[in-house]
């Protein structure tokens, strides 16, 4: 075998890998897959997430067009005064008045965003959306026509002549469908109205939302914003358009980290197997490899084609899981709406793009990460002289004493990370103390198991005593199986700790956020249903209804960067403790009167506010003065709510509609029969919305499950691969000391002995990678629960323990190890117990 | 690109709402207002409502102009334009014409909606010099809905503007001013004469039929002071202007594909406007004018005094279109030669009105010299280019 030069390591390479698949295959399968899974899972959200960015993005400069600055204002808009005064600012060269809704239709729960505008105004700075209106303009201009966008006709099933009918108040008016615009006017569902019609429709008059501005040439367009913000009625916002975008795809943001890092965390785990794998087979062929480098293959092609074969699995599983991610990502555009089924980003119908480039990145990735793994045995096996190698007998690695040095150093800088602020709004620093303390606590395994094992006391039992001072001489060696252990089941047990606090705490809030029998409700993030006062007298005068509690909710701009705050006006009989989530509140002197304010964590984390600070808000287009006087939770909405008395917000705004209610029964009154009753009083309700508490908070825990499916699935993943690597570990452990069992055999020791000391060691191991998986997958779920969460979400979350489950987990594992010990144990000795004496001897 | 759009929306617009108004069937030339800038295209496009139920105000003969109520805006009536043409002169002796009309439209809307912004009424905004030296015609345009204080053509007085381009008359002068895209206007308009009415005491027959008729009064001669920019220079300018103001609802028939009109100051002081309706074939289906003589006596034409001869074409690169640019004109005793300024004074509103046509500053000749001076307006000869 003339190994030289580059084309000499590529046939030791393709000797060894061939080798390698003919006698392990099913073990290289499960590398190949955790390999394919991490790789799948980043690519598929790359590419769902770049698909659906693309498409939001298309959609917003069509909407926002040539526009320097966005006027926004409040959800319930601001007076037209405003644009009549922003046309004749001489810095404005084309001003144009927008009314832009999400109107509620009846029969639906989703919205229909419907843009009412002048188009003579509107053509010269949206071309592309305007431009198809032509033919229609006198119908549109005539009132009460809407044209609608290919995607909307679809949708809701209309054509060219049909009619729309939309939800006012609790009524219901029709909109004559003009036509439908070609697919490439618009490509999501939108509706497109004369501003004079839709003000009337829907009841709007006097009133706008949206001011769109060209500024003249020389004008500067930042300068002109800041100024402009300073002459603005409270509530009411100058936006550059790209704010505009950046701010509904910002809200993905976290989401998308957080899904990122679970691939992440997958393809670590691949890099283990390849590590675990990789080390088992040069164990197994630590004679061939000796051979080969006194047949004179270099130090340098041993390590490359060792490493060449870690980098080999990891590039058959990153290609694989680059098609598995593309299947996937085409999967979750048809299935969800392209946010990742977060429901933050609503885009519809959107196009995969395959992204050669970004997938080749995946798959170097995949490569390199894999080739690592392979690195630390292909460097042990290339170091072994060739002669000792030839000789057989047992490895050993050892292990640095500075490894414990870092071990404690990662430790502490893990702690010390979990204690920074999120960076560039994401909790960058919550995940580099998991990984710190993650390798920090691996490495200092070794340390620990010699620490432990010198404090074991002998038992009397020679083949428990036997386990144990095999273990103490083999510390390096049990490290190996231990760190499959306790990684994959520290990060296990943080996940289910995490989870399960999440969906505790979850259950708790809906219970408190959820008193009554019923709860009405109009379409979420609609603009125009609504219940007026006399709908709101006639649900409380239908039999059966006890008492009823209605609120009204609005979305307020407090920072043109941000998505809006929820504003939520409701009665708060009794303490505020007894009608909110709270997790903190003010001294009793502050929370009652007009000026008391309840912010959500999301609130009070976003924009900084501490309970006591003054707070204004904008309501009705004046600045309102509130004291705040309480935090609390809020598992809806991670872009901030604040609640006031409605009493505070009637006065302020003279606003008696509602847009939601509770009702609690009369006594033996059935929800059935109130919910018809509640139908018939307001002669259809139109889109309001009816439920049972019950049926709610069943609902939401189900969309709770679903939400969180995916991590359901990669713990079970990660429980597989971690039994994965105990048996890898175990089976190289025990090849590793063949000789060790012949020696054993040869002075006596019977094969059912020598068979119970390694169910002890395995036993003994096993407890403590258990444990040691426990204490550090607590650690890790503070972290999660405190940190990650929190710096994602916004929401705080009461830590709870998952006792049973993890008790049913740590004996799973712990049988798991020691059957996998006997097992490679058995292999190891069967037929090859004597020639193994023989081999060292 | 935003032009093109533009273009689309508005010329489709127009044509969709010429031919809900006049009822005729689309795809044939209605509509074409005689001594307006206006000429609009039916256009294919536009499912019109076969009989809208509105009751626009209709145009009857006996009926006495009145000042200045008539110099406003009568909105009960479909269609009405203040329209200004007129040669100007820089201090380097620099000659050029110049246009701007006012064009009101009332669509079909539910007027009974409360808000500001529904469009009782639209104004559309077009205007024009013809600059030999640069051999270009600048021109720009603006269309709006009237309203909010932004855009109105007031009642009562001639007062009409959309935005900051505005047609203003105060006392015996006129102001006009608008900033337009390359270039502007601002110049003062004196009135040396009590308005010509024209036709039978302002009643201006269009056509056969008795309904096609507009209220039409003019003011020539009127004397420019003010200031023209163009490219970010602004040069003092003096002139002559002819004013027109005219208003309808039902306009002409719908045999009628395009007009030749003519205003022209005469040297001596008097004034002519001639105007002619041409049919499918370029036949002259009803002819009308008006002269005036220094003294004030005023002659009215009708078609037997008329006669429109062309004598020499000219043909647009740009459209394919060919026009004659110089004209043999008889109207009654006067008899004169037309010559344009330049031969390109071709204007393009397809953004508001969807029309093409060659308006342009001619002068007058009598045996090869120069007694007055105009404009002519040439509409209807690019039907072959249709606005979708």
């Amino acid at each position: 075998m003339a190994a030289r030069g580059t084309g000499g390591s590529f046939t030791v390479w393709w000797v060894l890998v061939v080798a390698q698949l003919r006698e392990q295959p099913v073990r290289l399968l499960v590398t190949v897959l955790a390999i394919a899974l991490g790789v799948a899972l980043g690519a598929a959200v790359y590419l769902t997430n770049t698909a659906a960015l693309a498409e939001f993005g298309s959609a917003t400069k069509r909407l926002f067009g040539d526009a320097d600055v966005v006027v926004r204002g409040p959800r319930d808009g601001y007076s037209e005064d405003l644009f009549v005064q922003l046309a004749r600012d001489p810095a404005v060269a084309m001003a144009s008045p927008v009314l832009e809704l999400e109107v509620a239709l009846p029969g639906r729960r989703d919205t229909l965003k419907v843009l009412g505008l002048d188009p003579f105004r509107a053509a010269a700075l949206q071309p592309a959306l305007i431009g198809e209106i032509g033919a229609h303009l006198t119908e549109l201009l005539a009132g009460n026509g809407i044209l609608l966008s290919d995607s909307a006709a679809r949708e809701l099933d209309l054509r060219r002549g049909g009619t729309l009918p939309v939800s006012v108040g609790s009524g219901t008016r029709i909109l004559k469908v003009l036509d439908v615009l070609s697919p490439a006017a618009y490509p999501q569902p939108l509706g497109l109205m004369d501003v004079a019609a839709a003000q009337w429709a829907f009841g709007r008059i006097g009133r706008l939302d949206r001011i769109d501005l060209r500024l003249n040439p020389g004008v500067d367009a930042e300068r002109y914003r800041r100024d402009l913000a300073e002459r603005l009625p409270a509530g009411v916002l100058a936006v550059a358009p790209e704010v505009e975008r950046d701010r509904a795809v910002s809200l993905t943001r976290a989401y998308r980290l957080n899904l990122n890092m679970l691939a992440l965390v997958a393809l670590l785990t691949g890099a283990l197997l390849v590590f675990s794998t990789q080390s088992l087979s040069v164990l197994r062929r630590r004679r061939s490899l000796g051979l080969l480098r006194a047949l004179g293959v270099t130090r340098g092609q041993l390590q490359r084609a060792l490493v060449g074969e870690g980098a080999a699995l990891g590039a058959l599983g990153a290609l694989l899981g680059v098609v598995l991610g593309t299947f996937m990502a085409a999967l979750m555009l048809r299935l969800l709406s392209g946010d990742l089924g977060n429901g933050q980003l609503r885009v519809l119908g959107v196009a995969l793009h395959l992204a050669p480039l970004p997938m080749l990145g995946f798959c170097a990735i995949g490569t390199v990460v894999a080739g690592f793994g392979g690195w630390v045995p292909a460097r042990a096996a290339a170091l072994q002289p060739a002669a000792r190698s030839l000789k057989g007998g047992d490895q050993d690695y050892t292990v640095g004493h500075s490894s414990t040095l870092l071990g404690v150093a990662l430790l502490s800088a893990g702690a010390a990370l979990a204690f920074l602020p999120r960076l560039a709004g994401l909790p960058l620093f919550g995940y580099a103390s998991v990984a710190a303390l993650l390798f920090g606590a691996v490495l200092l395994v070794p340390a620990l198991t010699a620490w432990l094992l010198k404090l074991t006391p002998r038992s009397g039992r020679v083949v428990l005593d036997t386990a144990v001072a095999q273990l103490r001489g083999n510390v390096a060696l049990s490290t190996l199986s231990l760190a499959c252990i306790i990684v994959s089941f520290s990060l296990m047990v943080a996940m289910a700790i995490m989870v399960y606090s999440f969906r505790d705490s979850f259950d708790r809030w809906l219970g408190k956020l959820l008193p009554a029998d019923i709860q009405l409700r109009e379409p979420v993030g609609n603009d125009t249903a609504f219940l007026s006062d006399g709908d709101q007298a006639r649900i409380a005068a239908v039999v059966g209804v006890g008492r009823v509690e209605f609120r009204r909710t609005r979305q307020l701009y407090l920072d043109p960067a941000r998505a809006p705050v929820t504003l939520v006006a409701r009665d708060m009989p009794g303490p505020p403790a007894d009608n909110l989530p709270l997790v903190q509140s003010a001294p009793p002197q502050l929370q009652t009167g007009a000026s008391a304010a309840w912010i959500s964590e999301g609130f009070q984390d976003l924009y900084g506010y501490r309970i006591g600070d003054p707070l204004s808000l904008p309501v009705a287009g004046r600045q309102a003065r509130f004291v705040i006087a309480g935090i609390w939770r809020d598992y809806a909405r991670t872009t901030g709510a604040v609640v006031i008395t409605r009493r505070a917000y009637v006065a302020l705004s003279g606003d008696r509609s509602a847009t939601e209610g509770s009702v609690w029964l009369d006594g033996r009154a059935s929800a059935a029969a109130v919910d018809a009753g509640i139908r018939s009083a307001l002669a259809g309700g139109g889109t309001l919305e009816i439920f049972a508490s019950t049926a709610i908070r069943e609902r939401s825990l189900q969309i709770f499950d679903r939400a969180f499916a995916i991590t359901y699935a990669l713990e079970a993943i990660a429980v597989l691969i971690g039994l994965a690597g105990v048996s890898f570990a175990a089976s190289s452990t025990a090849l590793a000391r063949r000789a060790e069992f012949g020696m054993l055999r040869h002075v006596g020791m019977l094969r059912r002995q020598v068979v119970g000391m390694l169910a002890g060691e395995g036993i003994l191991m096993s407890l403590f990678g258990v444990a040691y998986g426990l204490a550090l997958g607590a650690v890790l779920s503070l972290v999660l629960v405190y940190v990650i969460n929190r710096q994602s979400f916004n929401w705080s979350i009461d830590l709870a323990v998952p006792w049973w489950q993890l008790g049913l987990l740590s004996v799973t594992l712990v049988l798991a190890a020691a059957l996998t010990a006997i097992w490679s144990g058995r292999a190891a000795m069967s037929a090859e117990a004597l020639r193994a004496v023989r081999e060292d001897w | 690109m935003s032009a093109r759009a533009l273009a689309g929306l508005l010329g489709a617009f127009a044509g969709a709402w010429v031919g809900t108004v006049a009822g005729a069937p689309l795809g044939t030339p209605v509509d074409v207002p005689v001594g307006t800038p206006l000429t609009v295209p039916a256009a294919a496009a536009g499912a019109a409502p076969a009989a809208s139920a509105r009751r626009y105000a209709t145009v009857l003969p006996g009926h006495a102009l009145e000042f200045p109520r008539d110099f406003g805006s009568h909105p009960q009536f479909r269609t009405e334009w203040w329209y200004v043409t007129g040669w100007l002169q820089t201090r380097k002796g620099e000659l050029l014409g110049f246009q701007i009309t006012f064009f009101r439209t009332r669509p079909d809307v539910d007027e009974t909606n409360p808000s500001a912004f529904t469009p009782h009424q639209l104004l559309i905004a077009h205007c024009a010099v013809s600059d030999p030296t640069r051999g270009r015609l600048w021109q720009d345009q603006r269309i709006r809905r009237a309203g909010l204080g932004l855009a109105q053509a007031r009642e009562g007085d001639t007062e009409v503007w959309i935005d900051d381009w505005r047609l203003q008359r105060r006392g015996a002068d006129y102001s006009a001013r608008l900033a337009a895209d390359g270039f502007a206007l601002n110049l003062t308009l004196s009135a040396t004469r009590p308005p010509m009415e024209n036709g039978q005491s302002g009643f201006s027959r269009k056509g056969p039929a008795a309904e096609s008729a507009s209220y039409y009064y003019s003011i020539p001669q009127m004397q420019i002071a003010g200031s023209l920019t163009r490219a970010g220079k602004t040069d003092p300018v003096v002139g002559t202007a002819w004013f027109d103001h005219e208003w309808s609802s039902d306009y002409l028939d719908p045999g009628a594909t395009g007009w030749d009109w003519i205003g022209i100051n005469l040297d001596d002081g008097g004034a002519l406007m001639a105007f002619r309706i041409r049919g499918a074939g370029g036949e002259t289906r009803w002819a009308g004018g008006t002269l005036e003589r220094p003294d004030g006596r005023v002659r009215t034409l009708d078609a037997a005094d008329i006669d429109f001869t062309p004598a020499r074409r000219w043909l647009s690169p740009r459209t394919g279109i060919a026009y004659p640019v110089v004209w043999h004109v008889r109207a009654g005793p006067e008899t004169i030669d037309l010559e344009p300024l330049m031969d390109d004074q071709e204007n393009d509103t397809r953004l508001t009105t969807g029309a093409v046509y060659w308006e342009g500053a001619v002068r007058a000749l009598r045996g090869g010299l120069p007694v007055g001076r105009g404009y002519l307006e040439l509409t209807g000869y690019g039907e072959r280019l249709r606005i979708r």
